[in-house]
């Protein structure tokens, strides 16, 4: 069935969106992630103008992340507190990541520009996590213990001032490295389209040390909180947000999550860890070869207004 | 880079003055439809264009010979041209230039190929085809149009003619009788909105020897058009209804989906 995308501007098979909406929400669900580093290069690579993709996926984001925020409150796995400063620097990350965005439309290199992240975002994190996931893996092989988390080595993270006791996650922090945290998480989000949790939960588990019990859930507010700012701005500043693009990703992608949620409970964390890695590299590398290999037309149209009605 | 600036604006000029030789024949017109809706599911159609040639006393008895060319052009906008060059091993957008208020849609019918109609000079007075048609670019502090073979400008036709955009067809036109004529209007599925220009060049001998214009309307109709209509207009509203609906979505998940 064909439908016209009225922002994006083209027609596509509303089952085609429907099943990467679900594909894509089966992965999320199994990681525990947004899943929006994937969506968005789908998206690009269906034929939707990026800058479109980016907006509408960060309200796609919005709504998986919601409804993964309610059952985590309702587990009591959300830390409140620690949510409200991470959203203090995600607010402003977002609102400068908006304003990037504008601004690389406006020069013609919003597309290299996203394309470029994506390839160094997700080729980085993607290298480390598929690294540390085949290391936990062997080690567990070889019978040794788990460890995640080395105990008791308090970085200089933990020498900042202006601490502050999160009192759920049982943790005592200085404040600045988490409203930095949620700044680069608003920001990326903002300009690349992700909601950033493949990122933001190792942070905090690494930098921040938050306990796994609340960081999954406390990283879904802030992710949820981020992206209907960023579906806003979009909407205000870009008129780019395709809401029924958005509706059909919706759709599929929360109940993909829910069959990705109870595959992903039968598979071991190393080996969850190693297959997302995988993953986010795969698409890393595919932007990047993008990148390279010489483009069907070096010429490209855009219509820049002033047409007058 | 030889640009044409001069000429293009010698070539108006001369067309505002060419108007004025007395009227010997007159041109009778109309479209199939004036105003096309476009739904959703359009997937393209055609108008046609019906004319006749009158005859008066003024005109010589043995002229028979008619040419006809039909330029339609639709809703003008600004547009950017970018080309890519690879720099540091990958792909860029390096070079653009600026197309100002050219038409959305552009096509070109006549009855025969412009160099059998009228002079090459003539065909760029009257810019027959599409290679003569004014296409104004901003370079810098110049307006001006360039040559047909400049690399931005003819891949800006090649890329608008790929979605039908732009057309030229010189076989379109074709007369019924010496002095009945009919050509088809192709307009694709993702035609732009807004009002069409139809200009209508009647020549013998490789000379203009009347013109007349006419007009229809394109309007888009069904929820998309709303849609992008809001969109662009109460940006705040769309975002707030969009982020409604996102939490709401989320919110059924939850509940359809509950585990406990």
């Amino acid at each position: 069935m064909q439908l016209y995308l009225p922002i994006a501007d083209i027609p596509v098979n509303v089952f085609l969106i429907l099943a990467m909406g679900a594909a894509v929400g089966f992965v999320s669900g199994m990681f525990g992630i947004g899943g929006g580093f994937l969506m968005t290069p789908l998206l690009i690579f269906v034929g939707i103008a990026p800058a479109v993709a980016v907006a509408s996926v960060a309200s796609h984001i919005a709504a998986s992340s919601f409804s993964g925020a309610i059952s985590y409150w309702r587990r009591r796995a959300i830390d409140p507190l620690l949510a409200a400063v991470l959203l203090v620097g995600g607010t402003l990350g977002t609102a400068l990541g908006v304003w990037t965005f504008t601004f690389l439309r406006s020069l013609g290199q919003l597309d290299l520009m996203i394309a470029l992240s994506y390839v160094i975002l997700l080729t980085t994190v993607g290298g480390l996590m598929f690294w540390e996931g085949l290391r936990a893996m062997l080690r567990s092989r070889r019978g040794g213990p788990v460890t995640l988390r080395k105990p008791g080595s308090h970085g200089w993270i933990h020498g900042l001032p202006l601490k502050l006791r999160f009192k759920r996650s049982k943790i005592y922090l200085s404040v600045i490295p988490v409203v930095v945290v949620g700044l680069v998480i608003g920001f990326i989000g903002a300009v690349m389209g992700i909601g950033g949790g493949f990122i933001l939960v190792p942070l905090m588990i690494y930098v921040l040390r938050v306990p796994t019990s609340t960081v999954i859930g406390t990283s879904m507010v802030l992710t949820l909180v981020t992206m209907v700012f960023a579906t806003m701005l979009h909407a205000v500043t870009n008129h780019l947000v395709d809401a029924v693009l958005a509706l059909i990703l919706m759709i599929g992608g929360v109940t993909g999550a829910q069959f990705g949620a109870r595959a992903g409970q039968k598979i071991r964390g190393e080996h969850l860890r190693l297959l997302l890695g995988l993953l986010v590299l795969a698409v890393g590398i595919r932007f990047a070869v993008e990148l390279v290999i010489r483009p069907q037309d070096l010429f490209s149209i855009r219509e820049t207004g002033g047409a007058p009605p | 880079m030889r640009w044409r600036t001069p000429l293009a604006i010698m070539g108006l000029v001369a067309a505002s003055l060419a108007t004025v030789p007395a009227r010997a024949e007159r041109l009778i017109v109309s479209v199939s439809n004036h105003r096309v809706t476009v739904t959703p599911n359009y997937s393209g159609g055609e108008l046609v264009l019906f004319g006749s040639v009158e005859k008066d006393d003024k005109t010589p008895p043995n002229r028979n010979n008619y040419d006809l060319v039909v330029t339609v052009s639709g809703p003008r906008a600004d547009m950017v041209t970018r080309r890519k060059e690879r720099k540091f091993g990958i792909w860029i957008n390096t070079d653009s230039r600026q197309f100002l208020q050219v038409p959305g849609y552009l096509a070109l019918f006549s009855n025969r190929p412009f160099d059998q109609i009228a002079s090459p000079e003539v065909q760029r007075r009257q810019q027959l085809g599409l290679n003569n048609v004014l296409l104004m670019q901003r370079v810098g502090p110049d307006f001006a149009d360039v040559v047909p073979n400049d690399p931005f400008r003819s891949a800006f036709v090649r890329l608008r003619s790929e979605h039908g955009l732009y057309r030229e067809a010189t076989s379109a036109v074709t007369f019924l009788t010496p002095t009945l004529f009919r050509t088809g209007i192709p307009l694709p599925a993702e035609v732009p909105i807004g009002t069409y220009n139809v200009e209508i060049k009647l020549f013998s001998d490789g000379a203009l020897v009347t013109k007349t214009e006419t007009a229809f309307e394109i309007v888009k109709v069904g929820f998309e058009q709303f849609v992008a209509t809001t969109a662009r207009q109460n940006g705040l509203v769309y975002g707030l209804v969009t982020a409604f609906m996102a939490l709401m979505t989320g919110w059924m998940a939850s509940i359809v989906f509950r585990k406990d």
